[in-house]
């Protein structure tokens, strides 16, 4: 066989977004076996991992271990390019503007919990955003608003208590890395 | 590993505590806006399919209304209408009571009378896929 002649060095931060990336996926797909009673309404708990990342690791880790997840678990529940996959995009990239904008937050007072219902908030937001501009283009849709608020709520709650947990259970940071 | 209660109360901080407020009153705000749509303004009267009265719910009153077999009377209160009498055999427009959601229609087909709650925005009377 011979040499490729491009160099593509992996480095330590590619090992570790793809072994968030991959946790990620997991729990999305393990996600998907649970039965929801409205479309749109679900617990993210893919998002878990997003908010260690971007406690341990920073927000340009969070968000590609945020978009990996978003695009290997469509293709794993076979929902690339579906509409499922453009309301999940959407709600990423939302969410990843909410988290870079919610991580200056004074770490005393705002934690993980914080994090993680604001992103969902911004996940609600990006979703809404395009069903109303493309999937569903009528108001009538603005009657679930307040329904997914409140998932919003309850769920962003406990996965950034679920990541909260993590964090502190999990080993120190390793210094040596990267 | 054992989940204890005071370790997960541990994650939250003062802040999360008013975010999350912060986002149940998110929640009621858009209940209120978004979830009033049902409340009822304006009642409509119609004879013959023509409408002849249109009453204000916020305050009561009374309207005859002539048709075929005679009159029927529709009365408004503050957030709902009635048709309180009617000629017809059945009675169904009667029987159906006071009428308080927006949309909400009690119809008295015998003598061609329909009372019909209507709300700032109008609401579907029919929908189809």
């Amino acid at each position: 066989m011979t040499r490729s002649t491009t160099e593509l060095p992996v480095t330590n931060a590619d090992v570790r977004i793809a072994r968030y990336a991959a946790a990620a996926i997991a729990l999305s797909v393990a996600e998907a076996a649970i039965p929801l009673p409205l479309p749109g309404v679900k617990p993210g708990l893919g998002n878990i991992i997003t908010l260690v990342v971007l406690a341990r690791w920073g927000w340009r880790e969070a968000a590609w271990v945020a978009l990996l997840r978003v695009f290997a678990a469509s293709l794993v529940l076979g929902q690339f390019l579906a509409p499922g996959f453009f309301l999940s995009l959407s709600g990423a990239l939302i969410s990843l503007v909410v988290l870079a904008l919610a991580q200056h937050l004074p770490k005393r007072w705002f934690g993980p919990v914080s994090h993680s219902v604001l992103a969902a908030f911004g996940h609600f937001a990006g979703q809404i955003l395009i069903a109303r501009l493309w999937l569903v283009p009528h108001d009538g849709i603005f009657y679930l608003v307040p329904v997914f608020a409140l998932a919003a709520v309850v769920f962003g709650t406990v996965n950034g208590l679920v990541a909260d947990y993590l964090l502190r259970h999990s080993p120190p940071r390793a210094t040596s890395s990267n | 590993m054992k989940l204890a209660w005071h370790e997960w109360r541990a994650g939250f901080r003062p802040g999360d505590v008013l975010v999350i407020l912060g986002g149940l009153a998110t929640c009621v705000f858009f209940a209120l806006s978004f979830w009033q749509g049902g409340v009822a303004r304006w009642a409509e009267v119609r004879a013959g399919g023509k409408v002849v009265a249109r009453l204000s719910l916020d305050r009561p009153a009374a309207v005859d209304v002539d048709g075929p077999l005679g009159q029927t009377r529709v009365q408004v209160e503050p957030g709902r209408a009635r048709v309180f009498s009617d000629p017809g055999p059945r009675q169904y427009c009667v029987l159906q009571g006071w009428l308080t959601r927006a949309g909400a229609v009690a119809i008295c087909a015998p003598n061609e009378v329909s009372l019909r709650l209507l709300g700032d925005s109008s609401a579907y009377d029919t929908l189809n896929y």
